[in-house]
């Protein structure tokens, strides 16, 4: 079990090693975001731009007018919000070809507390035009996407986490841009999961197998844009769905989950996440109980979602 | 320079304030205060230093200007025009829906536009990342932005002044429109920026201090700038906002957004030779 942060720091030295068009920003946190492993691997592609994410943003717009992909890295919380508008107006607006990575996403963030704890940023960077919004659930998925993302012409947020989390998937995961994937069948109920939730989903599921209740899970590791099909696949073969996020519950996975059902095929829906307030400090694993993050909690939302179907 | 260069220039200095004007008065809106004091300063840059055409706007070793007070980009467009990056034709369109030249810089609407400033602060960033890029790439290019004094009121232009300095940016030259006025009043009245020159050397940039109406000066500066190493430049130019049009000059409304109407528009027409556009 590693975390996501080592595993983007490990793609990273990975991808160096076979291809040279992309460099790694750092604002003074590479030892939280996994890459102080590449910074000692490939010093020469690392550019160091100091506790200055704004500038750290626009700059790399003007970086990659020359070909190269600046692979911009900090924490959630500040790559959504400190820095936002130079995220729209000098990468997202002009489309240049920049990607934004964070780490320290919602309450797996931890002991840092409420100030470092991004529950907002999915809904942030969703609602910006010519953002891509992608958020694997295990280290695999993570190494796999990172150089689809790359391939990309365009500007894709890409959030990677704090935490240890177990392996979901295995090194022949098939990440898709734009794709969510069942990982695992079902039929009285969807529940539609993100990041550090989809672990959390598929032991919610084996909680309710031995109810008799019957749960396809779906890891929709790309939000934007949002996998539509599979949405309204699950809507129509399971009647009822939860979504689950480490994230506020006001537009993220829930609510671009909730736009596409109401526009295409409204089902029973319940979102878990967090219910639009700042949690506090403490162990991930304590806070996700505090908080009803938990397997029990999913369970117990499709439980209650599955008793509403028409 | 000689006579008959700096004749030139102010000729083609002429051009761009009737552009600027004859735009705006199109337009109806739009800021015709500090695209007037950066007249000089765009002129020279357009017809004596950067290596920009539409021959080679897609060239990667281009040499970059970014107009980063995107809000004066009528005098960006009036010297693109100039260069042949697209008709004048289109300046009757200017702000108004399908046209390609918006109310502030869309490198994807409008050829030659290199960055979508207008969010102060932005574009000096994007310029500093234009001349990392350059060394990174062993590219001979260089980046010239173009900055407003109001701009430097924002955080991010002094996060860029550290980091600048820190990567040696010495293929960089940053040339500030000191004006004295920004949107709603003098920067005194805003938020005192002096003393400008002594922030700029204790941040670890080599400064000089113009006239920025006077072409010789700029000349000089310019070529005072390619010589530093190993830190990037800046240049103080004094201007005066509006200039050229008498009612303008030195005035804060004319910041913008608006537009001269009624006797203001017949006497600005007048006063850059374009009485045929007097109804």
């Amino acid at each position: 079990m590693i975390t996501m942060r080592d595993a983007f720091g490990e793609a990273l030295i990975d991808l160096a090693k076979i291809r040279d068009d992309f460099v790694v920003l750092d604002a003074d946190v590479a030892g939280g975001t996994g890459t102080n492993v590449f910074r000692d691997a490939f010093p020469d592609r690392f550019i160091q731009c100091g506790i200055a994410e704004q500038n750290m943003m626009s700059m790399a717009a003007g970086l990659s007018t020359t070909g190269i992909i600046p692979i911009v890295t900090c924490y959630g919380v500040f790559a959504s919000m400190r820095a936002i508008e130079q995220a729209r107006n000098s990468i997202a607006y002009p489309n240049f070809n920049v990607k934004i990575v964070a780490s320290h996403l919602g309450l797996d963030v931890g002991p840092d507390g409420p100030s470092h704890q991004a529950i907002e940023d999915i809904s942030i960077y969703r609602a910006i035009p010519n953002f891509k919004v992608v958020s694997p659930a295990d280290p695999f998925e993570l190494k796999n996407a990172l150089p689809v993302v790359l391939d990309h012409e365009g500007p894709v947020y890409f959030r990677t986490g704090r935490s240890p989390i177990p392996d979901i998937f295995d090194k022949n995961i098939n990440f898709k841009l734009g794709k969510g994937l069942i990982v695992r069948e079902g039929s009285d109920v969807t529940i539609v999961a993100v990041g550090v939730m989809v672990h959390r989903a598929l032991e919610a599921a084996n909680l309710l197998e031995k109810e008799n209740i019957s749960c396809r899970i779906v890891n929709m590791s790309t939000l934007k844009p949002i996998d539509i099909d599979i949405i309204v696949d699950s809507a129509k073969t399971t009647g009822a769905i939860v979504t689950t996020e480490d994230h506020n519950i006001n537009g993220g996975l829930g609510g671009a989950v909730a736009e596409t059902i109401v526009e295409h095929m409204p089902v029973p829906m319940v979102r878990v996440g967090i219910k639009d307030i700042f949690a506090e400090s403490g162990e991930p694993e304590d806070l996700s109980k505090k908080y009803r993050l938990m397997p029990e909690d999913i369970a117990l939302a499709a439980k209650d979602v599955i008793k509403r179907k028409i | 320079m000689n006579s008959k260069e700096e004749l030139k220039l102010t000729e083609f200095a002429a051009q761009l304030r009737k552009h600027i004007i004859t735009m705006n008065c199109h337009a109806g809106s739009g800021h015709p205060g500090g695209s007037l004091s950066s007249v000089e300063i765009v002129a020279y840059l357009f017809t004596k230093e950067i290596n920009f055409s539409p021959k080679n706007s897609r060239d990667i070793n281009r040499d970059r200007f970014i107009l980063s007070k995107g809000h004066s980009c009528l005098v960006l467009y009036a010297a693109l025009a100039e260069k042949g990056f697209f008709d004048v034709e289109e300046f009757k369109k200017l702000r108004h829906v399908d046209g390609m030249l918006q109310g502030h810089p869309d490198r994807l609407k409008t050829p030659g536009v290199e960055f979508n400033s207008g969010s102060l602060g932005q574009g000096f960033s994007f310029a500093l990342g234009c001349a990392l890029g350059a060394k990174r790439k062993n590219l001979s290019y260089r980046t010239y932005a173009l900055l407003g004094d109001g701009e430097l009121n924002e955080g991010q232009i002094w996060e860029g002044m550290m980091f600048g300095a820190h990567h040696k940016l010495d293929n960089l030259l940053a040339i500030v429109d000191y004006n004295k006025l920004q949107s709603d009043d003098l920067n005194t009245n805003i938020t005192a920026l002096e003393p400008l020159m002594d922030k700029f050397k204790s941040f670890g940039w080599y400064a000089m201090e113009i006239d920025g109406h006077d072409f010789n000066k700029i000349d000089n500066a310019l070529d005072r700038a390619k010589k530093i190493k190993g830190k990037p430049s800046i240049i103080l130019a004094h201007t005066i906002k509006g200039k050229g049009i008498s009612f303008m000059e030195n005035v804060p409304k004319w910041h913008g957004s608006l537009a001269p109407q009624g006797v203001e528009k017949e006497c600005a027409l007048r006063e850059v030779k374009c009485e045929d556009l007097i109804l």
